[in-house]
């Protein structure tokens, strides 16, 4: 059911969702968390679509958050859906109009479940100092996406800008590499001496991924570029010989190690669904993500920049070329803005591509 | 840096917010590595990465199998796609069937479109098939054994499942002795140094004590007892682990969790099925051989067992155990204990025949398709306070679930005419389907008169949580291939639980018969006499 409520209030929307429920005999909601999400129009769709689907896993009670400072008049216009075919659980879709999207956070503030955590999110564009901003302020969790900016210099600025509850999807969308890569040292216990990483150009997650190997295992990296999509390979060298785990067409990936034979492992990107519900999984501190950007910095990635074989400006990683102590984070990446206007926010990087293979 | 502001505690122990078994595992796993040097990229505080079990292969017997086609081959599908299973895992099967690999293959492929829970995706599939072998033979059939010993090795080198096997008898009992012994035979118990074996059995564990015993020994003689994992599905269900999280993780309900506070505790599994084309299966073992003795005895030691030191298998074996080991069989076993068969009826708007009306059913059968018994728990705890077990086929409805009833208040500052249509309260977990906890308590009505009614407050664990909740099997299997064991009942368990069942039996045995009742009702009248007779009722579910 979608209800539609123009120059409204958030007292207002509140009893909306609350008629809406005993209109279809529902006296309670099952929802565990809050989930605040800040975006504009051309975003809003896909995060909320994912947002309701990752509410499968984690009830949740979504509040979109769409500022229209450009609007002459202040005011507030809200679309409360609840149990529509999106999926379940309740959402508000709320614009924000003139001077009023400046103050996101008190339209938010009544409508959030008692007691239970809050997360924001912020799909596209997110604020340098996540915890500090409005709808930050209100969270425990602040997930962000490095992916999804028109800035992939912007992992800088998460250090900078880093509170403890901080996270980002770039980093999600390790876990399957930074999975198998474990599996893959369980199975071989030996010491690995040289890490490369491959991945598109201007992909934060790569970035995460050399950056965690060279910090876990305290060797140089490198970091080198290729057509796509995503990450497409690691290689470990290790005392006992090659382990390698490559994934050209973002989908089936293969196993490489010492005396043994290939293996194929599906390793498909995945949807932004499947992120968020990762990442609503724990809501506490993430110290792994943390660790992990404050490396970003050191020596390692140094290491990484010096070895990349692409020119900086051509698309490596350029955050890690800054010298330790200078500013970060302002350099200029036209080209990756250019790249980032074709994509489908909404799908984990290659959507056209996951689409087009998908299983009928 | 910014204090997060807003909500003030940490993860907590919130339903929504446990720990997954990949997790868990993983945590067990940092304190107790497997002698190697530790992994680097493995870190305690890193959860988002789950366990993975390490290279393995997993034959399986009776391939052909129900069991095997709407749960086993979906749920290995379901965990390749989650990424929980390892890269170049294998999976054999082995029936009588004159199949070649490509026959199974589509027999799985099968399985898994109409019955898997998450999404087919073709890769996923692709690179799950590329490890499936057939072989074809009898169970009793040495050669074919060779064969599959000769397939394993073959996929040890060309998979790299390096040695690691798991054998799941999805087979009835009677095959048990044969194809472990032809596994011992040709050495298929015993892997290269370093790998493992294990074999997986599925309920039931035997009719009685003795038979129990004999098909343990069997098993025991081939694979050592920390290699046997005995299935019980139920233990794999979300809302089955959900008692201990409810249970310990809790202030509120552990303190009323005793004699003092607990009237009675009600444990239901009823199915509105009738025993379909498992004539063979189940006559002559009946309801209480196949549910009470092993799932809702479960069910009675996970409400009743005291705190576990730790969440490890040990630990938790080791309640379970002592908490079994205390269950009293009432002294008039006429009175307390009924079973019954059901007759033909209009199920739920549908016309169905009775048990000895069944294809392949004996018209003087005397198994039972209902069976409630009262059991006591002779401990501090718990003394005084019965636990009724029922369960029964072609009932009002499907649902399992465990009914904590407490006491009445000692004291209303009400009048009784206020207070009349005030039952007893309860707490109510929900295990199927549904999943759930109800809490039943008494509430104002509204109006100007004081009275007080009975009203429920649900927390529904299932509604938003089942599709995206793992299937008990996925869990199980994974637990297998980690050789993680605390969600398996050890032969203590299965053999304590045929003590509490044997005397019953062997009384039906001497006693009269079962009574006829109703297809599509809550079972025979005695059972509700059974109740009657300590003042109490059962629950309609």
């Amino acid at each position: 059911m979608i209800k539609h409520l123009d120059s409204t209030t958030s007292a207002k929307i509140a009893n909306a969702l609350i008629d809406i429920r005993k209109e279809a005999g529902a006296a309670t909601t099952g929802a565990v968390l809050t989930l605040v999400i800040e975006t504009d129009e051309r975003h809003h769709y896909y995060a909320l679509r994912a947002a309701r689907e990752a509410s499968r896993a984690h009830p949740s009670r979504i509040l979109v958050v769409i500022p229209h400072p450009e609007q002459p008049f202040s005011g507030l216009d809200a679309e409360v859906r609840v149990g529509d075919e999106m999926g379940p659980g309740e959402a508000v879709v709320m614009r924000l109009n003139g001077d009023l999207a400046d103050h996101a956070d008190a339209v938010v503030l009544p409508l959030l479940l008692p007691d239970t955590p809050v997360v924001t999110w912020w799909p596209a564009e997110s604020p340098v100092d996540p915890a500090g901003a409005p709808l930050g302020k209100l969270a425990m969790r602040r997930i962000t996406d490095a992916s999804g900016t028109h800035q992939p210099s912007s992992l800088a600025e998460r250090l900078r800008g880093y509170s403890p509850g901080d996270t980002d999807l770039a980093w999600t969308r390790c876990t399957p590499w930074r999975s198998m890569l474990a599996a893959a040292l369980d199975q071989l216990p030996t010491t690995v001496k040289s890490v490369k990483v491959t991945a598109e150009v201007d992909n934060p997650s790569s970035t995460l991924l050399a950056v965690w190997l060279g910090w876990r295992l305290g060797v140089p990296v490198t970091l080198s570029t290729d057509k796509g999509p995503g990450i497409t390979g690691v290689h470990l060298g290790t005392a006992a010989g090659e382990i390698s785990l490559t994934r050209p067409d973002g989908m089936l990936a293969v196993l490489s190690m010492p005396d043994q034979p290939d293996r194929h492992v599906a390793l498909k990107r995945r949807e932004l669904a499947d992120l968020l519900t990762e990442e609503l999984r724990r809501l506490d501190v993430d110290e792994v993500y943390e660790e992990v950007l404050r490396h970003i910095t050191d020596h390692d990635v140094e290491a990484i920049t010096e070895a990349a074989p692409v020119p900086a400006k051509k698309g490596t990683i350029t955050v890690t070329a800054q010298p330790s102590d200078g500013p970060l984070g302002d350099q200029p990446a036209k080209s990756a803005e250019k790249v980032r206007e074709q994509q489908d926010p909404a799908i984990d990087e290659a959507p056209a591509a996951d689409d087009a293979k998908k299983a009928p | 840096m910014n204090a997060p502001a807003g909500y003030p505690h940490k993860g907590g122990s919130h339903p929504g917010f446990q720990l997954s078994q990949a997790e868990k595992t993983q945590l067990a796993h940092e304190t107790a590595p497997d002698g190697a040097a530790a992994n680097p990229l493995r870190d305690a505080a890193d959860r988002r990465l789950p366990r993975i079990a390490g290279p393995c292969g997993l034959v399986m017997f009776g391939v052909t199998g129900d069991l095997s086609r709407k749960k086993l081959m979906p749920a290995i599908y379901d965990l390749a796609n989650r990424g929980l299973l390892p890269p170049g895992f294998a999976l054999v099967g082995f029936a009588r069937r004159d199949w070649a690999n490509q026959d199974f293959a589509e027999e799985v492929h099968q399985a898994v479109k109409e019955h898997s829970r998450t999404p087919y995706r073709e890769e996923v599939w692709r690179q799950l098939s590329e490890g499936f072998r057939f072989v074809s033979g009898e169970f009793g059939d040495k050669q074919a054994f060779i064969e599959l010993k000769e397939t394993i090795d073959k996929l040890d080198a060309e998979r790299g499942t390096n040695g690691n096997h798991a054998f799941y008898l999805s087979v009835p009992p009677k095959f048990f002795p044969g194809v472990v012994e032809q596994l011992h035979e040709v050495g298929l118990d015993q892997g290269p140094e370093g790998s493992w074996r294990r074999v997986i059995i599925e309920k039931p564990f035997g009719h009685d004590l003795a038979s129990a015993r004999e098909l343990n020994a069997i098993v025991d003689s081939v694979f050592p007892p920390k290699s046997v994992f005995r299935i019980d599905h139920y233990l794999g269900k979300e809302t089955v682990q959900n008692i201990l999280a409810l249970r310990f993780a809790n202030e509120m309900f552990e303190p009323i969790w005793s004699r003092d506070h607990v009237d009675h505790v009600q444990i239901t599994m009823a199915e509105d099925i009738g025993i379909g084309g498992r004539a063979g299966y189940y006559d002559g073992i009946g309801a209480a051989r196949d549910v009470i003795q092993n799932h809702l005895l479960q069910l009675l030691a996970l409400t009743a067992m005291e705190e576990p030191v730790s969440f490890d298998a040990d630990a938790i074996a080791a309640e379970k155990t002592k908490v079994l080991s205390a269950v009293r069989l009432p002294d008039d076993l006429g009175t307390y204990t009924v079973r019954g068969q059901y007759a033909a009826g209009w199920q739920g708007g549908e016309k169905v025949i009775g048990y000895l009306q069944e294809d392949g059913i004996a018209p003087d059968s005397t198994t039972d398709t209902y069976a409630a018994v009262k059991l006591e728990v002779n401990t501090r705890r718990w003394a005084g306070v019965p636990f009724y077990l029922r369960t029964g086929k072609r009932l009002g409805r499907r649902v399992t679930e465990i009914a904590v009833v407490f006491k009445r208040s000692p004291f209303l500052p009400f009048t009784p005419t206020q207070t009349e249509e005030l039952g007893q309260n309860a707490l109510v977990i929900r295990v199927q389907p549904d999943e759930g906890v109800t809490v039943r308590f008494g509430s104002k009505v509204p109006g100007t008169s004081m009275e007080v009614r009975d009203v429920n407050m649900d927390f529904a664990y299932g509604e938003a949580f089942t599709e995206s909740s793992p299937e008990a099997y996925e869990r199980l299997i994974l637990d297998v291939l980690l050789g993680d064991a605390p969600l398996f009942p050890r032969v203590e368990e299965v053999e304590l639980g045929w003590e509490v069942l044997d005397p019953i039996e062997a009384y039906w045995a001497a006693n009269g018969k079962p009574e006829q009742y109703t297809s599509g009702t809550w079972g025979p009248a005695k059972a509700d006499e059974m109740l009657a007779k300590d003042g109490r009722s059962w629950r309609r579910p």
